[in-house]
């Protein structure tokens, strides 16, 4: 049973199409593409959306070639694709999502849109008014979230901003590979990078209004870089990250890094690029370096009682996740890597 | 034997495969309404007033209920009928029932829901047993020891004082084992419907249609002879359906009142809410050992979070006691025992039963005490095995014991004797062992009947129907029916129809609880086919002109032992049977046998037999982030005879993943705001998202051995597997965790946070450091068997209860014809 | 709104409001009750069918999204009357206990590659949970249906 709020039901064919109607019903209306966040969201109430977009047939956003890939591709295919195995943080992290189920439904799009999570907020209406609520709320009329001015954050009581997490996969990972987006309107199309589409913020957590449609994610060639993506979780399958690692470099024939990201997941609100992982150019991915960095982003990393694993625990495990992403594209043995380690790397194939 | 011992595909194992078997909410009746429950927001509040006037004016809206309309109350055991089927004035947990409402559609009971207007009084909120013992008032119940103290015990069993200065050293240890729940994936779902003679049918997911029955009859003020219950198939029990539950009363009730078919079938978090799941336990024993490893007593203290309601916890607080004297023997055992009530959902049986968390105490220490002692804790065990057909310390009587083949199994197939203590850095082994009952020796509510009955009937056609009260719930309850019957009677399992758990159809069964069926069910099968094979056998002795004794009843054939060829097909038999006999029709029934523990308190604890396990569990452990990896679980059980192979190792693997999920990440806790902001005490996560239960990937690879000792209780010689096999895993991974780190986890589940702590600590542990004071009662004192005891306690009335008169709680249900 | 889809390779129309779930569309107006609900939230993987061949979670699919689509359930994966080959593994092998995730873990396994390693049923199956087995046996089941060298 799904409980139905009162709703209109579009079903375009173009992008076109998508930005008149979302220009002209505004925050009310919600896309619908797999609909793995949305559906369990409204069953929960914490969405409720007046009206309802459906991507499903607007072919122009499953395409995938020379590095620009349609939002509406499924991140199995994501995962499965010969085409943008270069792109190996990519691949770990759409491969790492929920559940093959999951996945063959799930979209690039709506993972890198996905809400921000909490144990406060994702839970059922009733389980939310015994608590009274908290500061994140579904907007009346009842798309994307907004701030309830009487709601307490019960992660951080007395702060006056909401501390719910990043929980998506792929953006870290794509943020480690120089992705940008392309982002449409009535208003027209422009491109930014993806790390630019987020906002330090659990209720306000996208730049981009409601009205622009996330259309494509292009990447750049991924030619002499090596890329990682570690995903941190109590089991290996459903679970959302609780910490994630995504790690990029680009090394000389010597060995010297001539380029490097690092992106932390699921310690903030958003996506933490790490701006330290800058100082590894010029120098090898020595220990001692790794060493450095992995302190660095640690310190950044500024877990809070918002999902699975105590926060002091996960604070640490980062700086053991970056330290082994990075000896990992350094290229080490990984049975020097460790246990943890060689869980997060262990990827298995379906086929 | 021609059947047994068998691997075989179980007989309901086709209607599964193809997705035919009819679980609850799969059953769908013409005219059938919908009904949804509200619960309360508040941990504990008195209800002011309750305002259904906008819910009932919503088109088609067709009955609202409220404890206005259930003012009997019920409770699965006697002594605790504090339940009704919706809050009466106080709710007492976040989920609690207050108000029903009946519907045309599932939609429209939801959003009528959600327009009921109920007035609050908030109460106290009582988080933990700390707190229950420290604010005796408000009382969560007007009964119980006193305050928040639900209930009480306390047995001395020999001077454990004596005992305990005269050992070499004695060990005290605090575990505690944090509450989880069964996460049956079926979702609980009832249909209750008016026959057309007006008598009343409830289909639900029970385990227990026998105690259901009666608590309907109960709170509903009819005859249990015009309400008929049937269990459906259980898509997953465990002991989460064994409790007459609120949605089942109420949807009876609305059937009645309205006169349809009704039915509801619960969220997953509602689910949670309903739980009756593992007690959260905290534990301190003190145990006494001479310097080379014999026991010489032991003192065991429990503190048990009941939750809101009582339901099983009595039989619960009882048994994280019973059981810990018929592993090893101890000469005298000091037990007490104390359940507190709390504003969460009420905890009861779930696999085990209460004797996963002081096992995983006990088997913890054992290895503690190796250790100090440096005694191989396989080596420390098999000295001092309990010997067979003995009694304990507290009266329970041990028949068969196979757990001395266990251990070796295990420390054979494991290398333990070669590889514990020398994996390297971060690996590790370790080993634990425990028992567990075949049935609980008495009844519920207390009786002389049996505890179980088969029928048989069997006609000139060949075909053979069997009736039990047992319910399937997917431990092959079923199959073992069949089996029983066609082992005796020479004929395919197949060939036989099963009808199970039907009160109308079937004859009394107790329930699927407590690893009762096989025993019960399986011995009173044997008993009706046996006397149905005499009458046939008559039959056909003088048909064949041969003595009874020399026919043979095999491979769907009745022939002469010295010559085979003389002989008929099972139906001709049978039709020489019928012509001699007339109809055919066989009983049989089953009634343990009486428990040496004439104490009070002494019911909970006896069985016919217990089984026995022992693991062996490899690790790995990262000493930096403490993340632990099962590398391989080694499990033996101790099944006496494994009737249908197949289904016993599916029961062993089952147990040993539940087991691991307990083990590493299953927790049934809860989040207390900051008192000063809100007296909200809320499940932390009552999803199956964050409920984590082991997924495929979890599962590390299993090696089992059965250890079959046919035990002469048993059907065929069969003992339990249902539960036995789960409760060693939880304590051979903590030792697992401290050969390869180190380091003690005094606690369950086994985190990694908990393991850096761990290695962070002084004490190289993690785990509770205090258990409260708590004022125990004068202890019941029993001389053991060895001092001269003879059962009872010199300090106490005799054990058994008083039967419950009529009308009293617990009596059993008024036959009309007495009524004034 | 009228939906055409193929179910069980035969094409059928449903009328059904924008949200309806197919999970709801298969059990009710369909009465298809061999596809379960164990959550409701695509955390189980009970209601598991195959969409144009994929498995996915019915309680999370809007009926609606199914305009020209092509679905399988349980009771569509064999010929009527016979048994596919999957069905007749987990009886032999002992892959169902209480039987309520078996439908979906079969149409999970039903879009495994052929000859999979223990690895890959593993991972295929991932999206399932069972509370009764501990999967040991529904390997076993997959393995021997499928050709998984020993």
């Amino acid at each position: 049973m799904m409980r139905a709020s009162p709703f209109s039901y579009f079903a375009p064919i173009t992008i076109g199409e998508v930005a008149k109607i979302l220009a002209g019903e505004g925050p009310r209306a919600l896309l619908l593409a797999g609909g793995t966040d949305l559906i369990p969201n409204m069953k929960r109430r914490t969405q409720t959306p007046a009206v309802l977009v459906s991507l499903r047939r607007v072919a122009e956003l499953r395409g995938l070639a020379n590095g620009r890939i349609g939002s509406a591709m499924t991140l199995s295919s994501i995962a499965e694709s010969p085409h943008l195995s270069p792109h190996r943080a990519l691949i770990r992290a759409a491969a790492q999502v929920a559940t093959p189920h999951i996945r063959n439904a799930a979209t690039l799009g709506g993972n890198l849109c996905l809400d921000t999570r909490c144990n406060y907020y994702n839970q059922n209406y009733e389980w939310r008014q015994a608590i009274d609520f908290c500061m994140k709320r579904a907007s009346d009329g009842g798309g994307h979230p907004v701030r309830n001015e009487d709601g307490v954050c019960w992660v951080a009581p007395g702060s006056p901003r909401c501390w719910a997490v990043s929980s998506s996969d792929t953006a870290p990972a794509l943020i480690a590979l120089g992705a940008t987006v392309t982002l449409v309107s009535i208003a027209g199309r422009r491109e930014l990078p993806l790390n630019d589409l987020y906002c330090d913020d659990g209720i306000a957590y996208l730049t981009k209004p409601s009205d622009e449609l996330l259309t494509e994610v292009v990447l750049p060639d991924a030619t002499g870089w090596r890329s990682t993506y570690w995903k941190l979780r109590r089991r290996e399958a459903f679970d959302f990250p609780v910490l994630s690692v995504a790690a990029a470099v680009k090394l000389a024939s010597d060995g010297t890094v001539l380029d490097a990201r690092l992106v932390l997941g699921a310690v903030a609100s958003h996506p933490l690029l790490i701006a330290e992982a800058q100082e590894l150019v010029g120098m090898p991915l020595s220990d001692d370096a790794i060493e450095r960095l992995a302190a660095a982003a640690a310190r950044f990393a500024k877990p809070l009682d918002n999902t699975d694993f105590a926060l002091g625990w996960r604070k640490r495990v980062a700086r053991a996740y970056v330290t082994g992403a990075l000896r990992e594209l350094r290229g080490d043995d990984p049975a020097t890597l460790g246990l943890l380690a060689r869980r997060a790397t262990a990827l298995r194939p379906l086929s | 034997m021609h059947q047994v011992g068998k691997p075989r595909r179980r007989v309901d194992g086709r209607a599964k495969v193809t997705g035919q078997t009819r679980f609850a909410d799969d059953l769908s009746l013409p005219r059938m309404l919908h009904c949804k429950l509200l619960r309360s927001p508040h941990p504990h509040a008195r209800i002011r007033s309750i305002d259904s006037a906008r819910a009932q004016m919503l088109p088609g809206v067709r009955l609202i209920l409220t404890g206005a309309d259930t003012p009997i109350s019920y409770g699965i055991l006697p002594v605790s009928q504090d339940e009704h089927p919706l809050a009466r004035d106080v709710v007492r947990f976040v989920g609690d029932p207050v108000a029903a409402v009946v519907a045309d559609s599932e939609e429209t009971a939801a959003t009528a829901i959600g327009q009921i207007l109920v007035e609050w009084e908030i109460l106290t909120t009582i988080a933990s047993p700390e707190q229950a013992l420290a604010t005796p008032e408000p009382r969560i119940h007007d009964y119980g020891d006193e305050g928040n103290v639900h209930k009480k015990v306390a047995f001395d069993f020999g001077d454990v004082d004596a005992a305990l200065a005269s050992a070499d050293r004695v060990f005290e240890d605090l575990f505690f084992y944090q509450g989880n729940t069964h996460l049956p994936i079926e979702q609980h779902a009832t249909l209750a419907a008016l026959d057309p003679d007006g008598k009343l049918t409830v289909w639900s997911s029970t385990q227990t249609p026998h105690y259901l029955h009666r608590a309907l009859a109960k709170t509903l003020g009819r005859p249990a002879a015009h309400i008929r219950v049937i269990a459906t198939p259980n898509g997953g029990g465990f002991g989460g359906k064994s409790d007459p539950f609120n949605h089942e009363i109420v949807v009876a009730l609305a059937a009645i009142r309205t006169g349809r078919p009704v039915k509801i079938c619960l969220t997953r978090e509602e689910v949670f809410y309903c739980h009756r799941g593992r007690h959260p336990v905290l534990m301190r024993f003190r145990t006494g050992v001479k310097n080379d490893g014999s026991l010489v007593g032991m003192e065991l203290d429990t503190l048990l979070d009941g939750g809101a309601y009582g339901s099983y916890g009595v039989a619960s607080t009882f048994y994280t006691g019973a059981l810990q004297t018929v592993t090893y023997e101890i000469p005298r055992y000091r037990f007490r025992g104390c359940r507190t009530f709390t504003n969460k959902p009420p905890c009861g049986p779930k696999r085990g039963h209460g004797t996963p968390q002081p096992r995983f105490g006990q088997e913890v220490q054992l290895d503690k005490i190796a250790c100090a002692l440096d005694i191989d804790p396989a080596e420390l065990r098999l000295k001092q095995l309990v010997k067979p057909q003995s009694l304990t310390a507290n009266y329970m009587r041990v028949n068969t014991i196979g757990l001395g083949d266990c251990i070796r199994s295990v420390v054979e197939g494991s290398g333990w004797r070669e590889r514990r203590s020398k994996l390297g850095p971060g690996r590790g082994l370790g080993l634990a062992c425990s028992s567990y009952l075949s049935g609980a020796g008495l009844p519920i509510y207390w009786n002389d009947l049996p505890q179980t009955g088969v029928q048989l009937k069997l006609d000139r056609s060949g075909g053979v129907t069997a009736f039990c009260g047992a319910t399937e719930i997917g431990q092959g309850s079923d199959d073992v029916l069949a089996l029983c019957v066609a082992e005796v009677l020479g004929i395919a399992p197949f060939d036989i129809r099963v009808v199970t758990g039907d009160t109308d159809l079937t004859p009394v069964d107790l329930g699927s609880y407590s690893s009762r069926v096989t025993l019960m069910m399986g011995n009173a099968a044997i008993e009706a086919a046996t006397r149905a094979r005499s009458l046939i056998a008559q039959a056909m002795a003088k048909k064949l002109d041969v003595p009874a004794e020399r026919l043979v009843f095999a491979e769907g054939r009745v022939f002469d032992a010295e010559d085979p060829s003389r002989g008929v097909s099972w139906p001709e038999a049978v039709i020489h049977g019928e012509a001699l006999h007339g109809t055919l029709g066989t009983t049989g029934s089953y009634k343990p046998p009486l428990s040496a523990a004439k104490y009070k308190g002494g019911g909970v604890g006896p069985t016919p037999t217990y089984s026995y396990s022992a693991s062996v569990i490899e690790v790995e452990v990262d000493p930096e982030t403490g993340w632990l990896e099962v590398n391989k679980v080694w499990i033996a059980h101790d099944i006496g005879r494994a009737l249908n192979p197949t289904l016993v190792r599916g029961q062993v693997e089952g147990s040993v993943y539940m087991a691991l999920g307990e083990a590493l990440m299953e927790e049934q806790i809860f989040r207390r705001l900051p008192p000063k902001l809100s007296g909200a005490l809320v499940h932390k996560f009552p999803s199956l998202l964050e409920y984590k239960s082991p997924s495929a990937l979890e599962m590390p690879p299993v090696e089992t051995y059965l250890i079959e000792q046919p035990d002469d209780r048993g059907p065929f010689g069969a003992k339990e597997v249902g539960q036995g096999p789960l409760l060693p895993v939880m304590p051979a991974l903590a030792n697992a965790v401290f050969d390869a780190v180190g380091v003690r986890v005094d606690e369950v589940p086994i985190t990694p946070e908990k393991i850096v702590r761990a290695l962070a600590a002084k004490d190289r542990r993690y785990g509770p450091t205090e258990f409260p004071a708590i004022a125990w009662p004068e202890a019941l004192r029993v001389a053991p068997p060895w001092e001269g005891g003879d059962g009872t306690a010199s300090n106490d009335r005799p054990s058994r209860p008083r039967m419950a008169r009529p009308g009293e709680a617990g009596a059993a249900p008024i036959r009309p014809e007495v009524r004034r | 709104m009228k939906i055409t889809l193929t179910l069980n390779r035969k094409r059928r129309t449903v009328d059904v409001s924008p949200l309806e779930r197919l999970l709801d569309t298969l059990r009710g107006a369909l009465g298809l009750t061999g596809t379960k609900e164990g959550c409701g939230e695509g955390e189980c993987g009970a209601c598991t069918v195959l969409l144009d061949g994929k498995p996915v979670n019915s309680c999370l699919v809007p009926t609606a999204q199914c305009s020209g689509a092509a679905i399988t359930t349980i009771e569509g994966l064999a010929p009527r009357g016979k048994l596919h080959k999957l069905q007749r593994a987990f009886l032999e092998c002992g892959g169902a206990q209480c039987g309520i995730c078996t439908p979906g873990m079969i149409l999970a396994a039903s879009a495994l590659p052929d000859r999979p390693t223990r690895e890959q049923i593993r991972t295929g199956l991932a999206g399932n949970l069972c509370r009764c087995t501990g999967y040991e046996k529904i390997y076993d089941a997959v393995g021997v249906a499928l050709g998984t060298k020993k």
